[in-house]
């Protein structure tokens, strides 16, 4: 099971390096977006992939029996999703907002925070 | 008492973001923002205080013993920073009385930075690598709503490229934050410094790159810097000083947490790295610095340059350059803070910051040309200033290891930095101004005149106090340095002790 999500962890990055390749900042975003992903799947999968039963406290234990799984991960991804669900959703109306002020999309010609003249 | 003198410093700044956001409409929320930095600076002190008497103080949240809750956990370095940031947060907040726009404090630009302090603080109080993370997250996305805030098209520009760059950097962190977890089991920085003691050193290794280069971003080290150049310069003046003082700092710290307490079984490797990072980033820096022609951008370039003692500090890993690296750092948070506040008057006053179009400060506002010379000289490292101890502790460290290439580069990067401040100098202070005019600080309305200058005169006045009387705050600095080299105080106040 840990290897097909490894796979699918390579398999992620590889196309979200792609992506990130891209001149057009917005195939950057969805790069990003697909590398974090990966990045949770990451998480999950090195927190130990177990066909156990669910971390469940029964009523009245103050702990849960043996033999369940690690719920530590679940709570990880869960936290770093809604981070990154927060952060893509700014960058997104920020990069909308940069083709509104700037009509482009193209990096190359973003040029107006440093401008090529700048260095002389 | 104590479990309580731990979370005061971040609960507070969020009581006054919420409380400024309830009345951003109107002027309250600027004197809301002011006396909630005062009272994190007195909260800091105590904090401060309370280390320095009896050793690192924690707090476990939620009363969860140590590896399984949060951790919140403070030792010399930490409450050091927390004062610091304290400092920061009351001169910066000042001085935005009179710099922020009505439009940007409707927006809720009080709000946004006390969010962002309380980030900064959260960042050096946790004991605990996801909740890093988190700090981390909270500091980054009030960050970007204070770099894009008046939207400006130069903002946008700049917004996207560092809004994109630390997003890269923050899934790096959070991969090795995942793949340690995966190789060790815990989370818990005190835990993890046992815990990876009896890991495969190979894959340490691996996972320490990765930290390296995630926090290597933020801190902006070589080659990883160009975002802060294309950045820093364009939002308002004391969200730049503020940006300038704090962020990239908190980068720094994270990389001394964490390769003093985590990673440090492969010295020879990963500080090697470090050495070798730090000598580039001081030597790119002062030379980007040396290009450029706009007084925010050299700035800018400075910061680079000086992150690179601070990393320096931290790579020769001896007590004496440990105590370099955190007097530095605290002396550089001040210092370049400052000169941002400065150079916000000077464009008030002059009508700009491209040093082609301004000029004639010193013949108009001789005061201002007295206030910037005080931080400039101590970036560069005049004695008596604070820069002067701070440089000169770094050398003599490098000496002792006969690092002589080492020493020569950060003496070399210190005459290049005077190079580039005689370039402010010159252009924006002493020459003539191009349009005829004589800028005068009398020019700026009597009430902004105060709230502008105070915060530049008080962070002069410590810079200056540091540099007459070194003593106290070196001992502080050389105890960090002895408590980050040797935790054991510190894994007890986390974990208890243990067999």
């Amino acid at each position: 099971m840990e290897f097909l999500v490894a796979l699918m962890v390579g398999a992620l990055v590889a196309a979200a390096v792609y992506l990130m390749l891209a001149r057009n900042v917005l195939r950057f975003l969805f790069g990003l977006v697909l590398i974090s992903n990966a990045a949770n799947l990451l998480i999950f999968a090195s927190g130990g992939l177990t066909p156990e039963a669910p971390p469940l406290v029964p009523y009245g234990a103050p702990a849960p029996d043996p033999g369940v799984a690690n719920a530590l991960p679940q709570a990880l991804v869960l936290t770093a999703i809604v981070i990154g669900f927060g952060l893509f959703a700014f960058a997104l109306v920020l990069i909308y907002r940069g083709y509104q002020t700037m009509g482009t999309l193209d990096s190359d010609e973003m040029r107006l925070a440093e401008p090529e003249d700048a260095a002389k | 008492m104590t479990g309580l003198l731990l979370p005061l410093p971040i609960l507070i700044a969020f009581a006054t973001a919420i409380l400024a956001f309830f009345f951003r409409k109107g002027a309250e929320a600027r004197w809301i923002s002011v006396a909630g930095s005062a009272l994190m600076l007195a909260a800091g002190a105590v904090l401060l205080a309370e280390v320095l008497a009896s050793g690192p103080v924690a707090a476990q949240m939620g009363n969860w013993p140590a590896p399984f809750g949060i951790t919140l956990v403070a030792d010399t370095l930490a409450a050091v920073m927390v004062v610091i940031t304290g400092l920061t947060a009351v001169a910066v907040s000042v001085y935005a009385t009179a710099d922020v726009t009505r439009e940007m404090e409707d927006l809720g630009y009080h709000s946004l930075f006390q969010t962002l302090i309380a980030g900064v603080m959260g960042a050096f109080l946790t004991g605990d690598l996801f909740n890093l993370y988190v700090w981390f997250e909270v500091m980054l996305i009030s960050s970007f709503g204070l770099l894009v805030l008046g939207g400006r098209r130069v903002q946008m520009d700049a917004g996207i490229k560092y809004v994109t760059l630390n997003l890269i950097s923050t899934i790096l962190f959070l991969s090795g934050i995942g793949l340690l977890y995966g190789v060790t089991g815990t989370l818990n920085l005190a835990d993890l410094h046992f815990a990876v003691q009896s890991a495969d050193p190979g894959l340490v290794t691996v996972i320490a790159t990765m930290f390296l280069i995630g926090f290597g971003v933020k801190a902006a080290v070589f080659p990883l810097f160009f975002w802060l150049p294309a950045a820093y310069h364009t939002p308002a003046f004391s969200v730049s000083a503020v940006f300038a003082g704090l962020l990239t700092k908190v980068g720094v710290y994270a990389l001394i947490r964490m390769f003093t307490l985590v990673f440090t079984q492969d010295t020879g490797f990963t500080h090697g790295l470090l050495l070798w990072i730090a000598c580039l980033t001081m030597v790119t820096g002062v030379l980007g610095a040396a290009a450029q022609s706009d007084f925010r951008r050299i700035l800018s370039f400075h910061i680079v340059s000086q992150i690179g003692y601070m990393v320096l500090g931290l790579a020769l890993l001896t007590p004496l350059a440990m105590a370099g690296a955190v007097f530095y750092l605290v002396h550089h948070i001040i210092v370049k803070a400052n000169l941002f506040l400065v150079a916000g008057v000077a464009n008030r006053v002059a009508g700009g910051n491209e040093l082609d179009r301004i000029g004639g400060l010193y013949k108009g506002a001789p005061f201002l040309a007295f206030l910037f010379l005080i931080p400039a000289f101590s970036l560069a490292g005049f004695p008596p200033l604070s820069g002067f101890w701070a440089k000169y502790v770094l050398v003599k460290a490098s000496l002792d290891l006969q690092l002589w290439v080492v020493a020569a580069t950060a003496l070399a990067v210190g005459l290049m930095t005077i190079y580039s401040m005689t370039k402010i100098w010159g252009r924006a202070f002493w020459a003539p101004h191009p349009g005829g005019q004589v800028p005068t600080l009398a020019s700026l309305p009597a009430s902004a005149r105060l709230s502008l200058l105070l915060p530049i005169v008080g962070l002069a006045a410590i810079t200056v106090l540091i540099g007459l009387f070194p003593e106290p705050f070196v001992a502080v600095a050389t105890r960090a340095a002895e408590e980050l080299l040797d935790p054991s105080a510190y894994l007890t106040a986390v974990l208890g002790e243990r067999p």
